[in-house]
């Protein structure tokens, strides 16, 4: 069998997580990873440390140790300024040669899946891609990693029992951050970099950069699917009036009716609201992976037999395009207000 | 660059509205379950006779997997690829994607390599979007992925695509040859051609190589090149909802549900 660059024998019993950062911030990401790698490192007794890649990103260390690091690696350097797979996937490279970690987690955001695809294929191991949820072992040492299968209903444990690291992505909004203590402390170690702009091959030519949607800090989130007939304008006066945003199951993304960010589940966001709406969603468990942490799922939908219904609280058999303007009605009555 | 040589990765998947499951055994029941092209793959395949009806060259379709997957790339054939390639044998089972990527990269390899390698953003029953990145380190290539749109300068080769990032979407250009992932549903797959469909399925270009044909390291290929186990299905956790149903008209319903989630205090 083909061998991992090193070998369980050669690796470290300790548990690394990949720091996302964009314009000198910690992705929020990161501190998920902190906080799931620092429950891993509790029971198993290992120590958690945190690599961030970028140029200047020394201050961003303490916020990693504040956040469950024991150690954080900086790869700094001129050419990480921006992100390109070459230039970050030869730093971590290099990072995860010196430190060997038993364990090494990845976001599972677009750039994180880059890096993370190309590395496993370098450090010739196993990657265990958009987990639900991850076991570490104590005795053995080998991560578990949960993979929701076909249809979600089924969960694959999988495993790499010879190989290491041990590497998983993971999906933002999949693990909860932990509060931060600012009194934590810990070690940084500045790691020798020698990288050259020949290994530079894409280049970005153009960048357009709006005000982005981050669903996963939404309290309330009213979702729309194919149901709704894209009146998504609809959907966002009900938000506005509870201070949410606006979701969507994969068709209206889509369909175009609203941007891809807003997509929800498997291959959107995954998001832990308190209060989530399901209006014209007919509850694909790639849908419903999406909402199944929110504390209080209400669902509309004009087919009563409707899988939704099976993971909703509230069960609403009716038409979106009545209950809903309905809802808002009852909303701006009760708030005194008649405009929007 | 009428030699423009375009290969688009693709995979057969279980239809996955089909596939369910057992709610004892919680097995996955794939009997009677129809497959098709794994739909993002269709989103690679357009982008590449995209390519081809502006620039000229060829199209071939690579795929790793057992001969029942021959007659569903046939329907690539027909849509306007020229030539399926296809991976089998009983040693390039149970891979995972190290031995996966490998394997699609000695095939491409054998076939003297590409200006552009397409592959779909993800599969179904994979999910990982692993492949891509993978494919790419494995032939030290540039990798685009998740575009919405490519575009290539045969003379300068060079392609560039459309990339969608948080609130808003940026332009990547590399140079050829490099590999890129299609965003899924970024275009409309055009139907088969009903003037070469009969040919396709009768006389199409289909070449069968097994592992020996690649000179693939055994080590390498199918379950044993695979790190990854799986060690074991689970049930997954659903979460307990109260199922309450709410009845009347829309605004007797609005002031139950408003008051039930305690929004009219
Ligand atoms: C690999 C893969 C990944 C996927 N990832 C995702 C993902 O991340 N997110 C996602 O959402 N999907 C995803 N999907 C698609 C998913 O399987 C479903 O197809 C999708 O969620 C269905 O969306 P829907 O419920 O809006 O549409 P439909 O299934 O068409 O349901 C529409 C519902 O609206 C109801 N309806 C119709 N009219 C009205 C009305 N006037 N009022 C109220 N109700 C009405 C109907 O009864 C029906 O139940 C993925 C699929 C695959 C294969
Ligand atoms: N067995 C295979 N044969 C050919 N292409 C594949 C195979 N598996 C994955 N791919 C390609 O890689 C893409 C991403 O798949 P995955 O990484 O499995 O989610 C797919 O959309 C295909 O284009």
């Amino acid at each position: 069998m083909v061998a991992s660059r090193y070998t369980v024998e050669e690796q470290r019993q300790a548990i690394w997580v990949y720091l996302e950062q964009t314009s000198g911030e910690l992705e929020r990401i990161s501190l998920e990873l902190l906080s799931k790698g620092r429950q891993l490192a509790d029971r198993a007794g290992w120590p958690l440390a945190g690599l961030i890649c970028g140029h200047q990103v020394r201050p961003l260390a303490q916020q990693a140790l504040a956040h469950g690091a024991d150690e954080v690696w900086l790869a700094d350097h001129l050419l990480l300024a921006d992100f390109a797979v070459e230039t970050f996937a030869q730093a971590t490279f290099a990072a995860l040669m010196q430190g060997r970690p038993s364990v090494f987690l990845v976001g599972g955001t677009p750039n994180g899946r880059d890096l993370a695809g190309r590395l496993a294929v370098r450090l010739r191991t196993g990657l265990n891609a958009d987990c639900t949820n991850l076991r570490l072992d104590p005795r053995t040492g080998i991560l578990t990693s949960e993979i929701t299968g076909f249809g979600g209903g089924v969960l694959a444990l999988l495993e790499m029992p010879n190989h290491r690291p041990q590497m998983a992505t993971v999906r933002p909004g999949v693990f909860a951050p932990a509060d931060a203590d600012p009194g934590r402390t810990g070690r940084v170690i500045e790691l020798p970099l020698d990288l050259s702009p020949e290994i530079l091959r894409t280049g970005r030519v153009k960048r357009v950069v709006g005000r982005g949607v981050d669903l996963t800090q939404a309290s309330v989130l009213v979702c729309g699917g194919r149901g709704v007939a894209g009146d998504f304008d609809m959907l966002e006066r009900l938000a506005r009036l509870l201070g949410g945003e606006v979701g969507a199951t994969r068709p209206p993304a889509d369909e175009g009716h609203v941007e891809r960010e807003r997509q929800v589940g498997q291959t959107g966001v995954v998001c832990r609201p308190k209060l989530a709406f399901a209006c014209g969603i007919s509850g694909a468990s790639h849908f419903v992976v999406g909402i199944q942490e929110a504390d209080t799922v209400v669902a509309i939908n004009t087919d009563p037999e409707a899988p939704i219904f099976e993971f909703s609280d509230y069960c609403i058999v009716g038409d979106a395009s009545r209950v809903v303007p309905a809802l808002v009605r009852a909303l701006q009555e009760r708030r005194g207000t008649t405009h929007d | 660059m009428t030699d423009l040589h375009i290969v688009v990765c693709m995979k057969v998947v279980p239809k996955t509205e089909e596939v369910r499951v057992n709610p004892e055994t919680r097995r996955l029941i794939r009997a009677g379950a129809r497959s098709e092209i794994n739909p993002p793959d269709m989103n690679a395949l357009e982008m590449a006779l995209g390519l081809k009806d502006r620039h000229g060259g060829r199209v071939s379709i690579l795929s790793m997997g057992p001969p029942t997957f021959e007659p569903y790339l046939r329907v690539g054939l027909a849509m306007g690829a020229d030539h399926v390639y296809l991976l089998s044998d009983p040693q390039f089972g149970g891979a995972d994607t190290l031995a996966t990527t490998y394997t699609l990269a000695r095939g491409i390899q054998r076939m003297d390599g590409a200006d552009l390698i397409l592959c779909g953003e993800e599969s179904s029953d994979g999910a990982t979007g692993q492949v891509p990145p993978g494919l790419a380190e494995w032939l030290d290539l540039p990798q685009l992925t998740l575009v919405t749109d490519v575009t290539i300068d045969a003379v300068a080769r060079r392609v560039c695509g459309r990339r969608e990032i948080r609130g808003g979407y940026e332009l990547l250009a590399a140079p050829m040859p490099a590999v890129v992932s299609a965003r899924t549903a970024c275009n409309e797959p055009r139907f088969m051609d009903y003037r070469i469909k009969r040919r396709a399925f009768e006389e199409g270009q289909v070449t069968v190589w097994r592992a020996e044909d690649l000179a693939a390291d055994e080590t390498m290929i199918g379950a044993r090149g695979s790190p990854t186990i799986v060690s074991g299905l689970d049930e997954a956790r659903v979460r307990e909802r109260r199922r309450e149903f709410l009845r009347g008209t829309p605004e007797e319903i609005a002031q139950d549900l408003l008051a039930r989630l305690g929004l009219l205090d």
